[in-house]
């Protein structure tokens, strides 16, 4: 099963081989791992995508609690986080019968970052579904590369994870 | 005033209250050393990095304080490596301390360089690299907090040596405050009632104690839990020492090489008061078969260790001190009687016992230490059948008194440590329980004991042979010993401790054991005891590697 762990780390060299090295130590994967500051510049978020029974994640989350950095760990359950994902796709536009990619991507409302004689680039941000699903739009059009940046991801209520990670206090 | 790194350094280590640094001097350190030149700090020069480490640890075990060592940068960082995982498994508070190539040099592959923060980050507790003098202080008041509290765990503290030059005021009166470190001490008070109702309920409890136990110097709660409810005590290696062996509840040590009655007895209990320990898979054996009819109390200070094999029905996170406090106000004594029965049936039929003819064994080696010392001595162990014998053998009667390497199993610690526990304990008879081949791998440490006048008595339990591998090797792999005879092959370990100035002494037969150890506890120098053991002895009970603990081979003690 897939688990989305939010991560609240010291924005200090070396945390990210300290997460990335428990990962890889204890034998859990990881799927996806976007890191980046917050509303504090003291304080980085990590978003990472891991797969594991609900065992493995409750290790996966008191073993990240033992960091000294890690300041805090969420795990989002199912339906109650938004997650999005950039990703950045070089199609070819070498000569085809019918539509051209450039016509297919505008009209299926995607924007294009840059055009050039060969090829384009398409920039799109989106849940896992809607980027996979634009990848499926452009391979008969010849992908030349992909980049994505991996999901990030953020609670879909009213709770506010604050960057010190401390509850947020109501009026 | 201003100081330099080197001066701060030392200045923090004394509002530490240091009393001694272990370590080893080096191009990157040259700087600390000048400034440990006329610091009023002992020093112990060892004669290998992973000796100072280990004795670090030593002390630190005998104590509870933190132990500190230090090392240059490169090979000297790297030779401490694996003292510091050997403390990371066993939850040891330690302070290691590194030289570090110039702050501009560092990742460009200089002389005697290592990336000692990447390799050390899988077996500290943290470690930190010192970009900047000003940040010095607050980093060695942080380390010795981290080391000590919560779970302990060794911390490294790698110093650039121009950081080591450079200038700051020193100011040690900040207050540590870690926002991603707030260890949990007092247990949850509704689980600590349902955990004494479940003892009050239960009709075959067992106290499962480990080192966590020590470390929160609970062994008079333990003491009391046990004794007043009549519940059976076991222990696990580390655990040794928290109830005394020789009264009537103990069992011993559990697992693999745990007593009979021991694995009999959690096995068939139908609640195990698990206190500081993790559950580890030389205690359990096949984990599904495990204690199949007990719930479960699991009193530990590390979260992460709740649940990680066992499930656990009543975790307590905190310090068990002050959580067994707490559970034997409110334990009402459950019936025992019946149970308390058939673990005395168990121990009369499946004593630890050895073969006793006019042959010189090594368990009884262990025994008559023991009986010598009436139990007052600090024994450190090497790792295989000597450390199993010592731990089956001696009754450790008194918390810290049985050091020996659980975790990691490191051959070569017991020497360096029993001299880190020899500092610390200067009136307490140390003897360090080895094999032929574990004293071997830090035997340059016998200098070490011998100049600083530490008069550790080393137990060579010579049998020829890396006895536990050959033991495995003669029980899975058809008896073909590969690579795990020694005879003939080892110094001759009276002169070897004559050379070094210490007293070597040989024994070949059983008759002279005790006259030996009795010269040697009288001796005022370092002894090395050269017993000419019995080669092929196993040790027993055994529980082969993920069979269940109570189908154990050599019952009777006799293969």
């Amino acid at each position: 099963m897939k688990h989305t762990i939010a991560v609240l780390v010291e924005n200090k060299f070396g945390v990210l081989a300290r997460v990335a090295g428990l990962f890889s130590a204890r034998g859990y994967n990881i799927d996806s791992l976007a890191v980046g500051e917050t509303e504090d510049p003291s304080v980085s978020r990590m978003t990472i995508v891991s797969e594991g029974d609900e065992k493995t994640l409750e290790q996966i989350k008191k073993q990240l609690n033992k960091l000294i950095d890690v300041i805090k760990v969420v795990d989002f359950k199912d339906g109650e986080f938004v997650d999005r994902e950039l990703v950045l796709i070089r199609v070819s536009v070498a000569a085809k019968t019918g539509k051209s990619a450039l016509e297919v991507v505008k009209a299926a409302g995607y924007k294009v970052a840059c055009a050039g004689a060969k090829s384009i680039l398409v920039e799109a941000s989106g849940d896992r579904e809607e980027i996979n699903a634009l990848v499926k739009i452009l391979q008969p059009f010849g992908i030349l590369e992909v980049v994505r940046t991996g999901r990030i991801a953020i609670g879909s209520g009213e709770r506010v994870l604050k960057a010190d990670g401390k509850p947020e206090v109501n009026e | 005033m201003k100081m330099s790194g080197a001066k701060i350094l030392i200045e923090c280590l004394k509002k530490e209250k240091v009393e001694v640094i272990f370590g080893y001097p080096g191009g990157q350190v040259l700087a600390i050393f000048d400034q440990l030149y006329d610091a009023p700090i002992k020093f112990i020069l060892t004669r290998h990095e992973q000796g100072a480490a280990h004795a670090a640890d030593g002390y630190a075990r005998a104590t509870g304080k933190v132990g500190v060592c230090i090392a240059t940068s490169g090979p000297g960082a790297t030779n401490l490596v694996t003292g510091i995982a050997t403390a990371y498994m066993d939850s040891i508070p330690m302070v290691a301390i590194t030289g570090q190539v110039k702050s501009f040099l560092i990742g460009n592959d200089a002389f005697q360089e290592a990336d000692i923060t990447g390799i050390t980050r899988p077996v500290t507790k943290h470690n930190y690299l010192v970009e900047d003098v000003k940040d010095l202080a607050r980093i060695v008041k942080e380390a010795f907090h981290i080391a000590s509290t919560g779970r302990p765990g060794p911390v490294l503290i790698d110093i650039p040596s121009d950081i080591q030059t450079h200038e700051t005021d020193f100011d040690y009166s900040g207050k540590v405050d870690i926002r991603g470190y707030n260890p949990t001490y007092s247990g949850h008070p509704g689980q600590i009632k349902r955990a004494a109702k479940a003892i009050s309920d239960s009709r075959r409890p067992i106290l499962y104690v480990g080192g966590g136990a020590i470390i929160s110097e609970a062994s008079e709660e333990i003491r009391e839990l046990a004794i007043k409810n009549d519940i059976p005590v076991t222990m696990t290696l580390l655990g040794l020492g928290a109830f005394p062996m020789t009264h009537r509840l103990a069992l011993g040590m559990l697992g693999m090489h745990g007593t009979a009655y021991a694995n009999h007895s959690i096995m068939e209990s139908d609640l195990i008061i698990s206190v500081g320990a993790r559950f580890d898979d030389r205690v359990t054996g096949k984990l599904d078969e495990f204690a199949p009819h007990a719930k479960v109390i699991h009193i530990d200070i590390d979260p992460a260790s709740v649940s990680k094999n066992v499930d656990v029905d009543i975790p307590i996170v905190g310090d068990a001190k002050p959580i067994l406090k707490q559970l034997i106000k409110y334990v009402k004594k459950p019936d025992t009687k019946a149970w308390i029965a058939r673990v005395e049936d168990w121990k009369k039929k499946h004593p630890l016992k050895y073969k006793d003819d006019g042959v010189l064994r090594p368990q009884y080696v262990v025994e008559e230490i023991f009986n010598a010392t009436k139990g007052n001595a600090i024994i450190t162990t090497e790792v295989g059948q000597n450390q199993m014998w010592a731990a089956q053998f001696f009754k450790f009667t008194k918390p810290r008194t049985m050091l020996s390497s659980g975790g990691l199993g490191t051959m070569g610690y017991g020497l360096p440590a029993a001299i880190g526990a020899q500092i610390a304990e200067p009136d307490s008879l140390v003897f360090d329980i080895a094999g032929d081949g574990s004293i071997q791998m830090n035997i340059q440490e016998l200098a070490t004991a011998v100049i600083n006048k530490l008069p550790v008595k080393i137990v060579i339990l010579n049998n020829g042979y890396l006895g536990m591998v050959r033991q495995w090797q003669e029980l899975f792999y058809k008896k073909r010993y590969s690579q795990t005879t020694l005879s003939g092959t080892c110094p001759d370990f009276v002169k070897l401790a004559e050379s070094y100035g210490a007293v070597g002494i040989r024994v070949t037969k059983k008759a002279d054991v005790r006259a030996a150890i009795n010269k040697a506890i009288k001796t005022k120098n370092v002894v090395m005891m050269d017993f000419r053991v019995s080669g092929e002895e196993n040790v027993f009970p055994m529980v082969p590697a993920g069979g269940v603990i109570n189908k154990m081979l050599g019952v009777d003690g006799l293969a």
